[in-house]
């Protein structure tokens, strides 16, 4: 067994062992923490299949990021967890069967995948010899930089729709004026006053 | 005896003596990195520092270091002991992990990786981590309140952060640390350097490293007089060794990366003197003591003004940078200052 091997067994076990945890955990703090064990061993995943770029984007956007949001909400939710158990036993038969239901799409799916005719004009064309950054960049920037850009756009919709719907403009609180607070000139806040001894101001 | 260094047994052995010797020189210099640092602070308060250990004190660190492991790990009831453990664990591992892509010369670098930029990105991304699984396990409120306030706080820098180092990238065309300082050699010295067209990012990139590594002005996270040590309260001897030796190994991180991005990492200031990684190591050295300075000078951040200045400052001045360097490296102005694009990928 080569290093490659090895390195891509370790990565896909703690993958598996990371996404089991997830769900298995009994403290959604440590289903977080086991979330991004599964996301480091993917990144590792993909750093094998020479896919860097993506490898370090799935690092920096989903553990950097994402993850952290997670925990964030995670730790300050008061959460339960006698409570929860219980909901997860009330609620367990259907999960199982849908996963099932999943599971039995997916094999019949890829039992009877098949391309159809002439996908060969469809498909992104081949990377070329420079480095996948680079690559991906002429893909993305030159040939589909409409459809790039469309997608930029929804998520800025989507971003200021999210703003716009929780955004309450409370005018009975008191606000720091910032500029102001900077601006202030030291000589007309304050005086020094000379106090003699016994006689105060 | 070559024939035994082409076996994967022979490059296992290479690769372990190569690491040895990166990591021998990260905790080597961290040693008088801390010494150092305390000097200089005690130095701008007309106090002596660390004395009496050692010639000058200089062993200070290593007493230090040797009282903080023979004390006793006390981890409080109600943490929760996996966690709290591997806070420290992760905030050390992490940053010992990026010197791995740092190169200290043209051919001195232990993993020479295409993307060795953004694994130095992605690594200070995960540093975030320790903070706040540290602050979360001891179950305690201080400590949580500062991890609260140091995530907010790293992911906030991070953002002007990845922008600024775009900039270089665009500047360069390649995210190897390799090519963007030989996109720095040239005729002309330290005229070469990025720090030339790049120059207001080098002060917000310096600003952006200060904050992202928890250090002073904006040691909000562990603030004293809020919130006693932040998330470090409930951490004693060696767990606590660890998180206090990780946040300087980020420090002096940093320092390699002004120096390899604006300062051009080993080449020399006048093109006569031969380039060498003695260069990288000074001008490092040089960063690391601006940074104690700043420590020494400055008072501490407002939480607000921080999260203002990172939001409402940083994040827009970089991002119309970014703009501008994407312009004027396209269209070649300022006769070509922003694209050097031969040198690169």
């Amino acid at each position: 067994m080569g290093i490659a091997e090895l390195a891509f067994y370790t990565f896909s076990m703690s993958t598996l062992i990371g996404g089991t945890f997830t769900v298995v955990s009994r403290n959604p703090v440590h289903s977080v923490l086991w979330l991004i064990l599964a996301f480091l061993s993917a990144a590792g995943l993909f750093v094998l299949l020479g896919a860097e770029f993506v490898a370090m984007l799935l690092i920096i956007v989903y553990v950097g990021a994402v993850a952290v949001l997670f925990l964030f909400v995670v730790m300050m939710l008061d959460v339960d967890f006698a409570e929860l158990k219980a909901e997860m036993a009330k609620y367990l038969p259907l999960g199982l069967l849908i996963g099932v239901i999943v599971l039995m799409q997916l094999m019949f799916a890829l039992g009877v995948w098949d391309y159809s005719s002439g996908y060969e004009d469809r498909v992104a064309a081949a990377i070329g010899s420079g480095t996948n950054t680079a690559e991906l960049g002429a893909i993305i920037y030159d040939e589909y930089i409409l459809i790039f850009q469309l997608s930029g756009l929804i998520l800025l919709v989507a971003m200021i729709g999210a703003i716009v719907l929780t955004l309450r403009h409370r005018t009975d609180v008191k606000r720091q004026d910032v500029v102001a607070q900077m601006m202030r000139d030291p000589a007309k806040a304050m005086e020094l006053k000379n106090v003699k001894p016994g006689q105060g101001l | 005896m070559n024939e035994f260094f082409s076996t994967n047994l022979g490059i296992a052995v290479i690769l372990l003596a190569q690491t040895l010797a990166v990591v021998g020189f990260v905790m080597i210099s961290l040693l008088f990195l801390v010494y150092g640092d305390r000097k200089i602070w005690a130095a701008v308060q007309m106090r002596r520092g660390p004395n009496v250990v050692g010639l000058f004190g200089m062993l200070q660190t290593v007493a230090d270091a040797l009282k903080y492991v023979f004390k006793e790990i006390i981890i409080p009831a109600g943490a929760d002991r996996p966690v709290f453990i591997l806070a420290p664990l992760v905030s050390f591992v992490l940053a010992m992990l990026a010197w791995a892509v740092i190169p200290f010369n043209s051919t001195w670098v232990l993993a020479d990786i295409n993307v060795a930029l953004l694994f130095v990105f992605a690594v200070s991304s995960l540093e975030v981590y320790g903070v706040i699984m540290g602050g979360w396990a001891s179950n305690s409120k201080y400590p949580f309140l500062g991890s609260l306030r140091s995530a907010a706080q790293m992911i906030s820098y991070e953002v002007s952060m990845g922008l600024i180092i775009i900039g270089v990238i665009i500047s360069t065309g390649s995210m190897n640390f390799g090519d963007i300082v030989a996109a720095q050699n040239g005729d002309l010295g330290l005229f070469n350097w990025y720090f030339i067209p790049h120059f207001p990012m080098v002060f917000l990139f310096f600003i952006s490293a200060l904050a992202e590594t928890n250090r002073p002005p904006f040691d909000l996270p562990e603030a004293e007089s809020e919130l006693v040590a932040g998330y470090q309260v409930e951490y004693s001897s060696t767990p606590f060794l660890l998180f206090m030796a990780g946040e300087y190994i980020a420090i002096f991180l940093m320092c390699a990366l002004i120096t390899l991005l604006f300062f051009g990492g080993w080449t020399s200031p006048l093109p006569f003197i031969a380039d060498g990684p003695v260069w990288m190591v000074g001008k490092m050295a040089i960063f690391f003591f601006l940074i104690a300075m700043v420590k020494a000078l400055v008072p501490r951040y407002r939480y607000d003004q921080l999260m203002r200045l990172g939001w409402k400052v940083f994040l827009p001045f970089s991002l119309g940078w970014v703009v501008f360097v994407a312009f004027a490296a396209k269209f070649g102005w300022f006769w070509g200052l922003f694209a050097r694009w031969t040198v690169g990928g």
